[in-house]
């Protein structure tokens, strides 16, 4: 089909302008794979009804990756202001956030 | 089983707009995060930095400084514009032929461009021949907004409050309008003040327009570059130079790309906060009731 090339083409072409690099495409795919991971785990096990936690707000699981996310990007430059690089204690900190998030958020 | 299928036919219907966010946010904002760890001279050719940018925009004063006047200004109008816009629309004919009239003269301000708003104003009141300026200063005020940052800051706040203090009473004004008579009736039966009526029964029932109202305000005056650009141009000196004005001059000005990607990503993130935060404090409780 034509306007499928079409599209295809046009789809290619806005990602081929973008300057790749390994390290940023490692990032996107993790983040693809994150939101797959949890259309997965709602179609395995429904429950993704939102639920009161500690701070007595009801979020649902996609809300909880969305604070995990948000809370993470920060961590991380809260990190990189006080104690610049590596980032591996970010990265360990960003963990046991997302962790205590979905916990007990 | 039915509910079942319903459910997967309404991912179909979300579709057209998940190809348009992509379009125009994620595929951008995808360039953007790889701008920011990149360097570049030019011919299109990058060199990978790491996160040196993101380091250089968090250390720098410029951007602190920049950010604490956004988060200045943003605050001021938010203090302003709500309860100024709930009041003026508290004050509005509920029926009869004025009605009309107060929305189209309410809805004006909303109808002109942002540039034009910002040359109307930068005409407006300028000290020799503006009609603004040359009242201050006749009043015995020392008012120049292009040399004075407090007058520059007053002026830029001004011209927001005008242009947009409309929009929250608008929404407040339909939030008001949807409140059934009984509820009047009953009100005025049970002998209760006028403050008893606005916070018992005007205010919860405002609750969600006045949600949407405060979100509203605080994206776009978060992200307001036009009309201060084209009143003040972030002048005097760096005074009145918000966080979307010093990006534009590092990104457009300068052409530091890294850097300017970095600070549009870390802008984005307290954007996104931000509005989080004042949405989800906002709504709390409304799933209970």
């Amino acid at each position: 089909m034509d306007w499928l090339d079409n599209v295809w083409t046009t789809v290619a072409a806005f990602f081929a302008w973008i300057p790749w690099t390994w390290q940023t495409a490692s990032f996107f795919t993790f983040i693809a794979c994150l939101l797959i991971g949890m259309t997965l785990w709602e179609l395995r096990s429904p429950g993704g009804a939102p639920r009161r936690g500690v701070l007595a707000l009801d979020t649902t699981r996609g809300d909880r990756l969305f604070i995990s996310l948000l809370g993470s990007a920060f961590i991380h430059l809260a990190w990189l202001g006080f104690f610049g690089t590596p980032l591996w204690g970010a990265v360990i900190l960003s963990i046991v956030f997302a962790l205590a998030v979905f916990r007990w958020l | 089983m039915d509910a079942k299928t319903e459910n997967q036919r309404g991912w179909l219907y979300v579709l057209p707009v998940v190809v348009l966010v992509a379009c125009n946010a994620v595929i951008p904002l995808m360039a953007v995060v790889n701008y920011s760890v990149q360097e570049t001279f030019g011919n299109n050719v990058f060199f990978f930095e790491g996160v040196k940018w993101f380091q250089q925009v968090l250390h720098s004063e410029r951007f602190h400084a920049a950010l604490l006047r956004q988060l200045a200004f943003t605050g001021i109008i938010l203090v302003i514009e709500v309860p100024l816009g709930v009041a003026i629309a508290l004050a509005m004919p509920r029926r009869g032929p004025w009605v009309s009239v107060c929305l189209v003269l309410m809805a004006l301000p909303l109808l002109i461009p942002w540039n034009v708003v910002g040359a109307m104003w930068n005409i407006f009141a300028l000290p020799d021949i503006g009609m603004l300026g040359r009242l201050l200063n006749g009043l015995g005020l020392n008012y120049n907004y292009t040399q004075q940052p407090f007058s520059a800051w007053a002026t830029l706040i001004a011209m927001d409050v005008w242009h947009w203090t409309s929009l929250v009473v608008l929404l407040a004004y339909a939030g008001l309008s949807s409140i059934p008579d009984a509820y009047y009736q009953a009100a005025k039966i049970d002998g209760a003040s006028s403050w008893a009526v606005f916070r018992y029964i005007q205010l919860p029932k405002m609750k969600r327009v006045l949600t949407i109202a405060v979100l509203l305000r605080f994206m776009d005056s978060f992200n307001i570059y036009t009309e201060p650009f084209v009143l003040t141009g972030g002048g005097p000196g760096n005074s009145t130079t918000l966080l979307s004005i010093d990006l534009v001059k590092i990104a457009l000005g300068q052409f530091d790309l890294g850097p300017a990607a970095a600070m549009s990503i870390i802008y984005f993130l307290i954007i996104l906060a931000l509005s989080w935060i004042f949405y989800t404090v906002m709504t709390r409780g409304e799933g209970q009731s």
